[in-house]
């Protein structure tokens, strides 16, 4: 596996320019004669589809939802930053680029996260030329927020939708070419194969969710935005249908995937209050701008929280962090509150949160100001809890969220494999080992609108067209008779236990033996328990009904086949990395006080793995260099 | 808790379908709805039973992929609320549970509780966008907006594309979803130079569509889990005349 990141010469700031400035480009008049697939219909697949039918390529978009707006952009609530100064907080670019670094703990590409902060500001302009309603100050002017992990205010945001918004904003971009005749659509479209022509990628195979009917599509370059896999946890911030299954499977044709176990834990979800729960639900980063978060100074205190005088609470991440104090980035506010919760000063009914109150924010602003600012937020915790948060502090936990692993991409997002393009939080690429809050939105958008279509040009005037021969037909052919063999498969099995049944017991291997915290013998152990999973599933795994229907059993059955084998390397990537790093936390290696000790001597690099067969993999290694900004520890303090 | 469940089964559009009858006493109260099918399909499949078909996504809100009627009202009893935002604390122990899928002619039924919405995103292809292409714009803060405008706007763009309000309107008027869409654009600076081109355009593919026409019965914004307001019909009405009549 060869892994050139082609990162352009010369300073910093100067890198994404001249990229721009040596990209090859194709007259007008010929660009037709290119194809381009897209996976998903999120802000990042959304946003490049209809940027590369604007220019006049043929585009085909591929989503399994019913319709492209359903895409899980969708959920992200509390806004999206950009380095615009409006504040006059001393924010910049590079103020912006560092804290992304640092806040990944020095495991990104400095020339990557440079060029995010970068584009930033192009975003908002243009997504304000879409029509996306952010906030408005009275005068007029755009109104922004503070998130975790900074001391400026840089997040702008649509209430508590702002990727609503945002992706509005794309699906309707991509809806206008749609319209125009431009791009074709596939919805209850899974990709379940990615076809390979010389080793570059030429199509994909696709299950029709409505019929079952197997179908192949080629094209002369594949773009795959199919979102993250924080879902494998199973109880997670993620829709039920989030997926790994189509970066899966290009992994299995020889793409290499990138730090899989860096999963982020996001500190204000619901806790889980019931045995039957089929997801843990986000409450936006946002909250804590207002929320102060705290425990009981005693042990297993069930008093009521308002009864609780000031002086016997605990606002542990104030105590902690003096100067981040509630605004510690996520990583650091997840291991925090676990701690609490570990040591027996966890609070609710079965004492697995703590409180996110907003009793002083009240007094000082008033609840008129605060029911603007977080409404809905207000109303959806009242709808899941019955609680009323302006009378009460919230009840919140960590919940798996974010996956800052992915599929290893170069400078211009393009895989390993040639002509095979990641976008979004299907890559690896900008966040390091942990993401700040608000920068998702960010790098989907930024993907999609401002860096694939410079690369992805640039890649097909270079490499042309692939030429539709017998050869790629019979290939074709061949990868559809082998997806309908693994169905069958997995249909003949006819268990006992469903696809649901073996994804909760996966996701609780890794929650308790590799979520937050990792430790050697744990993670040893969890991979057994994996193996022996894997092994049942393939044994005693039922679906009702056929392959040639609506089969929801039978897509729950396929994605948790790759998940299986996703968590065993997502497992063994943990245990081979020696360190701590910000969502990767080794009780071997932490300070004194607790903190993550990062080991830049032995791995500062990337781990990419090459997959050989099922349960093996090889890791290579990209060495990752920093000129602009020196590492160091991570403090928030 | 218990609960009697009548749902609506059909294999496909093109067999017959009706109310199947479940009855089950190991409900938790704090069960979603859809988590509540989640349960009741395990069930079945251990039975041998096809599971129920329904979709859901998110189960947050936000999708809109999830929706059917619950007795009668499209998402249940809940205002402001979506299936998945509906916990069987809803509901007393010993209750009768209808669900059915929304019925429209525009949302064909492809299965059980399942129906095919992408009339909707007809409808946005033919003029729910501004037209302007992606990449670099002006200086965001170039355009001002007053703070009451944008809150406005963002009210009209809450719609999350769930078709509650085509179930519960008994013409099958799609003109809640439409006027929403028009609004939050209309009420922009940038969106209002296409507002008149835009209101011809949608309403006449929400007509070809097959939806049913408005007569104000209000149905739309009560089931709405976004609170979309009626008045944006009102302007929907107004815009479309002035378009058409100039006045």
């Amino acid at each position: 596996m060869r892994l050139q990141a082609k990162i352009p010469e010369g300073p910093l700031e100067q890198k994404w320019t001249r990229y721009k400035a040596a990209a090859k480009l194709i007259n007008p008049a010929n660009r037709a004669k290119y194809k381009i697939i897209v996976v998903g219909t999120g802000l990042a697949g959304s946003s490049c589809a209809a940027s590369m039918a604007e220019l006049g390529f043929q585009v085909e978009v591929f989503s399994f939802h019913d319709s492209p707006r359903r895409a899980h952009s969708v959920a992200a609530q509390g806004g999206v930053n950009a380095a615009k100064d409006y504040k006059n907080d001393g924010d910049s670019v590079w103020r912006m680029f560092h804290d992304t670094l640092k806040g990944g703990d020095f495991r990104a590409r400095e020339a990557n996260v440079y060029r995010l902060a970068e584009c930033s500001a192009s975003l908002i302009d243009q997504a304000v030329a879409q029509g996306v309603p952010f906030a408005r100050e009275y005068g007029g002017y755009l109104s922004n927020r503070s998130f975790g992990g900074v001391q400026v205010s840089r997040t702008f945001y649509a209430r508590g939708q702002t990727g609503q918004q945002l992706l509005q904003g794309a699906y309707q971009s991509l809806m206008r070419q749609s319209g125009l005749g431009k791009l074709k659509l596939h919805t209850r479209h899974e990709m379940l194969d990615l076809l390979l022509h010389k080793g570059r990628a030429s199509g994909i195979v696709c299950r029709n969710l409505d019929n079952g009917s197997i179908e192949s599509f080629e094209a002369d370059a594949v773009v795959l935005a199919t979102g993250g896999y924080g879902k494998i946890y199973y109880l997670s911030t993620l829709a039920m249908n989030c997926n790994a299954t189509a970066i899966w499977r290009a992994h299995k044709k020889g793409a290499g995937f990138a730090a899989p176990s860096w999963t982020q834990f996001h500190p204000t979800s619901l806790p889980q209050m019931g045995s039957h729960q089929s997801k843990l639900t986000l409450m936006s980063e946002s909250l804590r701008n207002d929320g102060r978060i705290w425990v009981p100074k005693a042990k297993n205190d069930q008093r009521l929280p308002g009864t609780i005088p000031e002086e016997e609470r605990d606002y542990y991440l104030e105590r902690r962090y003096p100067s981040y104090g509630n605004l510690a980035p996520r990583d650091i506010a997840s291991r925090a509150a676990l701690d609490r919760i570990e040591k027996g000063y966890g609070v609710g009914p079965m004492q697995n949160a703590v409180y996110l109150d907003f009793k002083d924010a009240l007094e000082k602003h008033g609840r008129e100001t605060i029911r603007q600012r977080y409404g809905n937020l207000f109303g959806m915790y009242q709808k899941i809890t019955g609680i009323n948060a302006y009378e009460q502090p919230m009840l919140i936990a960590p919940a798996a969220h974010f996956s800052m692993g992915g599929l290893w991409v170069d400078y211009g997002l393009m895989s390993n494999l040639e002509g095979l393009f990641v976008l979004g939080e299907a890559n690896f690429s900008d966040h390091g080992a942990n993401r700040l809050g608000a920068n998702s939105l960010l790098q989907a958008c930024v993907d999609g609108y401002f860096i694939a279509p410079h690369s992805l040009m640039d890649f097909l005037a270079r490499s042309g067209a692939i030429e539709i021969t017998a050869e790629r037909q019979s290939n074709a052919q061949a990868s559809k008779a082998q997806i309908e063999d693994q169905l069958q498969s997995l249909l003949s099995i006819k268990g006992k236990t469903s696809a649901e049944e073996f994804h909760q017991a996966l996701g609780k291997i890794l929650y308790e033996k590799c979520g937050l915290r990792r430790e050697r013998e744990n993670l040893e152990h969890a991979l057994k328990e994996i193996e022996a999973l894997r092994e049942r599933f393939y044994q005693d795994l039922m679906i009702p009904g056929t392959a040639k229907e609506i089969n929801f059993e039978l897509e729950k059955a396929g994605r948790l086949a790759d998940y299986i084998d996703l968590g065993a390397l997502i497992v063994q990537d943990a245990l081979q990395r020696e360190e701590s790093c910000g969502a990767h936390f080794r009780e071997e290696h932490q300070t004194e006080e607790g903190e993550a000790r990062r080991n830049d001597a032995d791995f500062q690099y990337v781990s990419v793995w090459e997959y050989l067969k099922p349960l093996t993999y090889q890791l290579h290694a990209e060495p990752l260099t920093f000129d602009a900004v020196q590492p160091s520890q991570r403090s928030y303090k | 808790m218990e609960l009697k469940l009548k749902i609506w089964r059909q294999n496909s559009p093109e067999e017959k379908g009706s109310f199947k009858e479940y009855q089950r006493s190991d409900f938790d109260p704090a069960m979603s709805i859809p988590e509540m099918l989640d349960h009741l399909n395990l069930h079945l499949m251990r039975a041998g039973e096809r599971p129920i078909s329904f979709e859901s996504d998110c189960r947050e809100g936000i999708c809109g992929q999830c929706g059917f009627m619950i007795n009668g009202q499209a998402h249940g009893p809940e205002k402001g609320s979506t299936a998945c935002q509906t916990h069987l604390r809803s509901f007393k122990d010993g209750d009768t549970l209808w669900l059915e899928p929304f019925r429209a002619r525009a949302f064909p039924l492809k299965r059980d509780l399942m129906v095919d919405r992408s009339a909707f995103d007809d409808i946005i292809a033919v003029g729910g966008f501004i037209s302007v292409d992606t990449g670099p714009a002006p200086e965001a803060n170039s355009i001002l907006i007053a703070h009451q405008t944008a809150e406005d706007a963002f009210d009209a763009a809450a719609c999350i594309g769930c078709g509650a309000c085509v179930a519960a309107c008994p013409n099958a008027s799609a003109s809640l979803f439409t006027a929403a869409k028009l609004n939050h654009l209309a009420l922009l600076p940038q969106g209002k130079i296409e507002a008149q081109e835009r209101v011809l355009q949608m309403v006449e593919a929400m007509d070809l569509k097959g939806f049913g026409a408005c007569s104000l019965i209000g149905a739309c914004e009560l089931v709405c889990p976004q609170g979309i307001s009626l008045d944006n019909i009102a302007k929907m009405n107004g815009a479309y005349r002035k378009a058409n009549w100039g006045f």
